[in-house]
């Protein structure tokens, strides 16, 4: 093994994710501590402009028309091939719908440690080590990097995408790819998201609805107070699976990324699923019965309540404040 | 048309999660047990695509606490045939292990499509469905929350970021990793399981030694600190709504 | 697998002739419609009780089962008290027929999940059994939880769901503890031991989860030692004296306002201050209807002192149903859907009524009460009272509440 750390670039649609800045900002110490370069592999067909802010020292640059958009099994037998010729110290993947797919292949493939749910990666004097989160980000557990190229899937914890661009665009080295004739698994088309009448990563005031909202009939009074302060709704991924809200409203991983000014969560245990999709909000406030609940170690304000007696409460003063 | 099953259980979340004393591990006594919720996705998709292909389910599951309700469960919900794996589980086997002991039962079924949850809240060392596929040297496909039968073939929707959906095309066998099924998972009456523990015989198989290789040595575990929480606010909820309207005042937000 | 379901509707009534108590009174149905008159959503049915009884006839079951609005019915017992040929409908036919819909598949998501929960955690609040006992661990003194204290008591309370988890029922299961310790009643509670009574569950179609929960509470008491099973909460008390005895589980039970009226001399004297307030009472469809128990919770109310006891229109076997059971308090967004109506909030527009609206009282500075005696009503009415012009100022009151309060404990 060499000291190098390799990141695998997610892109979509001709942008690269946030998840991979987040992924080269992690990774930038880490080839530090251990003496090697940060290498960003990227896989594409014509998408060589992607790796122009990238902030990582060298780009493995892989193109062919079969990795035209992700497929699972195409990627894997890249990035299988990248890793047994480069020997790197580790391999940084997103926790997504891209980096979990391979990851777990790649780890029995090749028969390599894998870490999964890593939320921030050190070096403790010449060890590295990890911490990732499990049950819903209720236990941290920590360990230490096997000694072999470690497979990592990592989510996104404090580090800041913007640590992971660069202003002056890194080297990029063209690279064949293996045979990637007779692929089982094909990227048909896509399906773009259900066109609502709101954008929720544009709305300044968001209300976020969760599974404590119990009933589709209750999200009246989210809908009350959302109204009372000129905001929009959203939801976390149980209310969108019930069909209580569209897809569009969801925050979260499988949703939007929002940054708004207020995020007012109601009913909402804040899992990481849904607290990835919560950028910095200015103001965040969390109203949830369970004093427990993740969501409060994020949240700025939070209040143990029942919602159901402190939203309509609320709602009332604010109009009180409002047209008084 | 054959479709395999594969569950896991976790902890309950309901519970509060409480370390050994040691700091390595999570404290199992009140530990309650229950299907990992992609898992029970899995399971309803695998049944919808029998009632509307026809074919069989078989579902399988590792033999811990609790296990045989699940199964049981799941008999009375429509499958086929429930196998439960008998060996040396903890609640900390890692999923390598537990994907190389799978493995060797699906094999010998010999499906046509492989379903698991995409993930569980205790994945330390990747989620179940891509290792079991590597072994089996099946194609992988996760985070899918559609799928249709064409054949030879299967059209699945896999989930991106922002809501966005990709059609792909995989060749049978595969394994899916399940985001969510068609629809929710169904109901089952107390009375239809409990029939079924009466009348369905669950088929017991050994596995060999598991093989945790592939999974990271945990040295600690232990809560995140509660120093970064949000400022409660407190009293009854007159007092708590006027707090929050000084604070939305203060932020301009009225 | 397929469970042996019934498919017909004849095996549906043979089934009722043979297994519900006084079952073969449906041959009796003389479709006078009574029932369907009576009922809170009659309205709105698809089939009410009378149009099942004539689909079964018509040998279509089936079809009956493709319609959702039986999930409508309150099991408030107000067709079983009107049918002039006495049928069990309410205990029979509408309860069976949800258990048909529920093997159909055919249940309301709201209801799914709480079934699901009382199936996962033993009550349908999702709450940890193990917090069971965890209102009462504060208290001074000490309240005797049977697995911990190890000794025979006279009377086991058996608290029931929402009175151990909700907090809304939290102040009058506190002020019970009171009274009883005020009387030097020897009691005990079974605390984590003591699972849902599963009344309600049963009523919603659910007969496997119910004998589950049977089954648990029926291990605890078998290791206590105690004379008899009192409880606070209608249902439970409903299940433990006409349901568990089905199943051989058989202990001697009262509800609170029976024990309490038979420890009225004993009271009396306790309640020294006044509460000077109108009050009406609204009879419990478990208590009332089901049981027979009338006059006793109004004997308790009418022994404090500067209580005026009124009477809404509809009370004692007439009495207007607040929406909770039959699995009411876990469909309240379907209820909605279908009728655009809330029972609660009908029963709150009586209590106004009879109560006269807050300008009338406070000039005559009287409190108005709506004065109950089941946990399921608090939160419901409470809310009702929210939404009904005039209802400002009502306040809900189980009556252990205004016993604690005239007793001053």
């Amino acid at each position: 093994m060499n000291g190098e750390i390799y990141v695998l670039i997610e892109h979509l649609q001709g942008q690269v994710s946030d998840m991979s800045y987040i992924m080269l900002a992690a990774g930038r110490p880490l080839a530090d501590a251990s003496g090697g370069s940060l290498v960003a592999m990227l896989l594409g067909q014509d998408v060589q402009g992607l790796a122009s802010d990238l902030g990582a020292d060298r780009v493995l640059y892989v193109e062919h028309p079969a990795l035209a958009e992700f497929s699972p099994e195409a990627y894997l037998k890249v990035i299988a091939d990248l890793i047994q010729q480069g020997n790197p110290r580790a391999v940084l993947l997103g926790e997504t719908s891209i980096g979990a797919d391979v990851a777990g292949t790649l780890s029995a493939r090749l028969d390599l440690p894998l870490v999964s749910l890593c939320r921030d990666i050190y070096a403790e004097g010449n060890t590295l080590k990890f911490v990732s989160q499990i049950y819903g980000g209720k236990v941290l557990a920590e360990g230490d990097l096997p000694e072999a190229t470690t497979l990592m899937t990592m989510v996104p914890g404090e580090y800041k995408a913007e640590a992971g661009q660069s202003a002056t665009a890194p080297e990029i080295v063209a690279t064949s790819p293996p045979d990637l004739e007779g692929l089982k698994v094909t990227h048909k088309q896509f399906i773009e998201p259900e066109a609502g009448d709101v954008d929720i990563a544009k709305e300044p005031i968001l209300i976020a609805v969760g599974r404590g909202i119990q009933q589709e009939m209750n999200i009246e009074i989210a809908e009350e107070l959302a109204e009372a302060l000129g905001g929009e709704l959203c939801a976390s991924r149980p209310v969108v699976d019930q069909g209580w809200m569209t897809t569009g409203r969801l925050v979260g991983k499988s949703g939007k990324t929002v940054k708004p000014k207020v995020y007012f969560a109601i009913g909402i245990s804040g899992a990481p699923e849904h607290a990835e999709g919560i950028g910095d909000a200015e103001l965040f406030i969390a109203i949830n019965t369970d004093e427990q609940a993740p969501i409060f170690a994020i949240a700025k304000y939070g209040a143990a309540a029942d919602l159901f007696d402190l939203i309509p409460a609320l709602t009332e003063k604010i109009k009180e404040a409002k047209g008084g | 048309m054959d479709i395999v099953v594969v569950v896991k259980l976790v902890p309950d979340l309901v519970e509060e999660i409480e370390i050994t004393g040691d700091g390595k591990t999570v404290d199992t006594t009140f530990m309650r047990l229950i299907i990992n919720e992609p898992d029970d996705h899995a399971l309803e998709q695998a049944i919808i695509l029998k009632e509307r292909e026809g074919g069989e389910v078989t579902v399988i599951g590792p033999g811990v606490e609790d296990i045989d309700g699940v199964l049981f469960t799941a008999a009375a919900k429509g499958t086929d045939r429930q196998i439960k794996l008998t060996g040396d589980f903890d609640v900390e086997v890692n999923n390598h292990a537990l994907a190389r002991a799978f493995a060797n039962v699906v094999r010998e079924a010999q499906p046509d499509l492989i379903l698991t949850g995409v993930q569980a809240h205790n994945d330390m060392d990747g989620a179940l469905g891509p290792l079991m596929a590597e072994y089996l040297e099946m194609p992988y496909i996760g985070y899918v929350s559609g799928v249709v039968m064409e054949g030879e073939t299967c059209n699945v929707r896999k989930e991106y970021p922002g809501g966005l959906i990709g059609e792909m095309q995989v060749n049978l066998p595969a394994v899916l990793g399940i985001q969510s099924a068609e629809s929710p998972p169904r109901y089952v009456a107390v009375s239809k399981v409990r029939q079924a523990m009466k009348t369905v015989t669950l088929d017991e198989q050994t596995s060999s030694d598991l093989d945790r290789k592939g999974g990271p040595a945990v040295s600690r575990m232990f809560q995140p600190e509660s120093g970064e929480r949000a400022e409660m606010i407190e009293g009854d909820i007159d007092n708590i709504a006027e707090k929050l309207v000084e604070i939305l005042r203060t932020a301009d937000a009225i | 697998m397929e469970t042996k379901m019934i498919d017909t509707s004849t095996e549906f009534i043979y089934q009722f002739v043979e297994t519900v108590p006084e079952g073969e009174r449906i041959r009796l149905c003389l479709q006078c419609g009574a029932c369907s008159g009576a009922c809170p959503f009659g309205f709105v049915m698809d089939f009410p009780p009378h149009g099942m009884i004539a689909m079964l006839r018509a040998g279509l079951l089936d079809d009956m089962l493709k319609s959702d609005t039986a999930w409508m019915c309150v099991s408030c017992y107000a067709c079983t008290e009107v049918c002039p040929a006495n049928i069990p409908v309410t205990a029979g036919l509408t309860t069976r027929v949800k258990e048909e819909m529920l093997l159909a598949g055919n249940v309301p998501t709201e209801l799914q999940d709480a079934l699901e929960k009382a199936q996962r955690y033993f009550n349908p609040l999702g709450e940890s059994p193990r917090k069971r006992a965890e209102w009462a661990s504060e208290l001074e003194p000490e309240i005797t939880i049977m697995a911990k204290a190890k000794r025979p008591v006279d009377v086991l309370w058996f608290v029931g769901d929402y009175a151990s988890y909700h907090p809304s029922a939290r102040s009058a299961t506190l002020a019970l503890t009171k009274i009883l310790n005020a009387l030097d009643v020897d009691f005990g509670i079974l605390g984590p031991e003591e699972v849902s009574d599963g009344d309600s569950l049963r009523l919603a179609g659910e007969s496997g989860l119910f004998e589950m929960m049977v089954d648990k509470n029926a291990s605890a008491f078998e290791k206590y030692e105690f004379n008899k099973i009192f409880t606070s909460d209608p249902h439970a008390y409903n299940a433990l004296k006409n349901e568990y005895p089905r199943l051989d589980i058989s202990y001697p039970v009262q509800h609170y306002t029976q024990f309490f009226t038979e420890r009225l001399e004993q009271i009396q004297p306790l309640l020294k201050n006044s509460i000077d307030a109108d009050v009406v009472f609204h009879d419990p469809c478990y208590l009332g209807r089901a049981n027979d128990i009338y006059e006793e919770p109004r004997q308790l109310l009418q022994s404090i002192p500067g209580v005026e006891l009124v009477e809404m229109s509809h009370c004692r076997g007439n009495s207007l149903c607040c929406g909770g059971g039959g699995g009411g308090m876990w469909l309240d967004g379907f209820r909605w859907e279908k009728a655009e109506a809330r029972i609660s909030e009908w029963r709150v527009r009586e209590a106004v009524s009879a109560l006269g609206n807050q300008e009338t009282t406070s000039k005559g500075g009287r409190a108005r009460i709506l004065a109950i005696a089941c946990p399921y009503e608090t939160p419901r009415f409470e809310d009702a009272i929210k939404s009904m012009p005039g209802a400002e100022g009502l306040i809900v009151k189980d009556i252990v509440e205004l016993l604690a309060e005239s007793m001053g404990v």
